[in-house]
């Protein structure tokens, strides 16, 4: 199932995204797809405070990997710097799929070995602040009335 | 002496140091090289890269410095923050080595390690002094009124600075690492060419996504041929908004804080236009602002000990609080 949804700034993406993480368990994965500048750190950022973390979501392009504690503890990844996963590297990655809501940001390199991804969240820019934001998800529950 | 270990994210490095600060060896197995091969996406990133060069790097530290084990008084590792696997090599490495020749273990906080690479010799920082840490992964404001703690007055609350730079380079068809990149090309360029925005954020924090949009619009408005054309000058002016933002932040961090001193370390620290534009700043020294293990082995002289062996539960931590 899909769901399209618009945001025209950052606090719509950061509201859609808490949106969709009040739906979310602990051990779902959410991939963020998106080109440079589109928005994912920011989505990201709305789903965390709705799980109850206060640090400072940011960017872990460079860290590859931030955990928040929150009401549900939160990983947050990012495969930007990766070419693919190789086993050594899911080696690295794994802890960070434990007790958690887990995150990926550019997850295009992880698609044959990340976990598969309960939705799958892509944005993209539609001019200026505006930002097309598709929800995918197998079960058709999970996206029911997000908009 | 003190031996460093510091594998937290990139780089497998290894120091040694003096009790009071000299750098006798430092060895950085930087895998630059293997990044610009994959075009600033590298197929392996940590830890088993890690774990094969920790070995050769320890030896090789000691080795430059005309020095073995017996001479070295204690263990200093980055504990965290960083990729919990890549940390873990260097943490199960250090404890190996204090274990096996019952020396104490000092556990370092990678940020704390970047400020204390200012405490070194030949011209060791005195505090009090606002720090600003600014790297790839961190842009944090700090101030610092003694060795080996620091009070948080301002992070990046999307992009780090560096990030910012790569991302950039990145847009504008440059090689990686980014940084070093634009810096390089922006000399020929003029930076007021663009009007690139310095984002108002409260408080001392930063934010540097909107700037990057705002080079993405540049670009796609420019077209490839424009773009290419222009390169110098997008460059020039999107470095400009960096370091426009980041001497405003330390301006105000030293007026909110009433502290003279002011600092910069970390990898961006390296960049010829803010130590430019910053001419009264404190830098670190140039070979100390990307992650090393000398700085790591100079925080820990200013951090408690762990005693012979009651350190061998210890565990890395991924993320800073």
């Amino acid at each position: 199932m899909r769901a399209v949804l618009a945001s025209a700034s950052a606090g719509e993406t950061e509201a859609i995204a808490a949106r969709v993480a009040a739906r979310l368990e602990l051990g779902d994965v959410v991939t963020v797809s998106g080109e440079l500048g589109s928005g994912k750190t920011t989505f990201v950022r709305g789903a965390c405070r709705a799980l109850g973390v206060t640090a400072p979501v940011t960017s872990p392009t460079f860290t590859i990997g931030h955990r928040y504690e929150g009401r549900i503890d939160v990983a947050h990844l990012d495969l930007y710097r990766y070419d693919g996963v190789s086993e050594a590297d899911w080696g690295d990655l794994e802890p960070y799929f434990e007790g958690a809501v887990v995150f990926v940001e550019w997850p295009e390199a992880g698609r044959a070995s990340l976990p598969p991804a309960r939705i799958a969240v892509s944005i993209q820019h539609a001019g200026e602040d505006q930002r097309r934001i598709e929800l995918t998800s197998a079960e058709a529950a999970l996206l029911e009335d997000v908009e | 002496m003190i031996l460093g270990i510091e594998t937290s994210c990139d780089e497998t490095a290894a120091a040694v140091i003096t009790d009071d600060g000299h750098v006798l060896a430092s060895v950085v197995s930087s895998q630059a090289d293997l990044h610009s091969r994959y075009g600033g996406v590298v197929p392996e990133i940590a830890s088993r890269r890690h774990l094969d060069l920790v070995a050769p790097v320890v030896r090789e530290a000691l080795d430059s410095a005309g020095a073995s084990l017996d001479g070295v008084s204690k263990v200093a590792v980055t504990q965290g923050p960083g990729l919990v696997g890549a940390l873990l090599v260097g943490v199960s490495a250090a404890k190996a080595i204090a274990w096996a020749r019952q020396l104490p273990l000092v556990p370092v906080d990678h940020l704390e390690g970047h400020v204390a690479s200012l405490y070194l010799e030949p011209d060791p920082l005195e505090p009090p002094f606002v720090c600003l840490l600014v790297s790839g992964g961190h842009t944090l404001l700090l101030a610092v009124r003694e060795r080996g703690s620091s009070e948080r007055l301002g992070t990046t609350l999307d992009d780090a600075a560096g990030e910012a730079f790569d991302k950039g380079a990145r847009l504008l068809g440059l090689r990686y690492p980014g940084g070093a990149e634009i810096d390089r090309i922006a000399q020929d360029g003029d930076p007021s060419a663009f009007p690139f925005p310095v984002a108002r954020v409260p408080g001392l924090d930063f934010s540097f996504s909107g700037l990057k949009t705002a080079l993405l619009y540049a670009v796609r408005d420019l077209g490839v041929e424009e773009t290419e054309r222009r390169r110098a000058d997008l460059a020039a002016s999107y470095q400009a908004a960096i370091v426009r933002a980041l001497a405003r932040r330390i301006d105000e961090a030293a007026s909110a804080t009433g502290l003279d001193g002011v600092a910069v370390v970390g990898g961006v620290a390296a960049n010829s236009n803010l130590r430019a534009a910053l001419p009264d700043v404190r830098f670190a020294p140039l070979d100390l602002c990307t992650d090393n293990a000398a700085m790591i082995a100079s925080a820990a002289r200013y951090v408690e000990a762990l005693p012979y062996p009651g350190y061998l539960g210890l565990d890395a931590y991924p993320s800073f609080s």
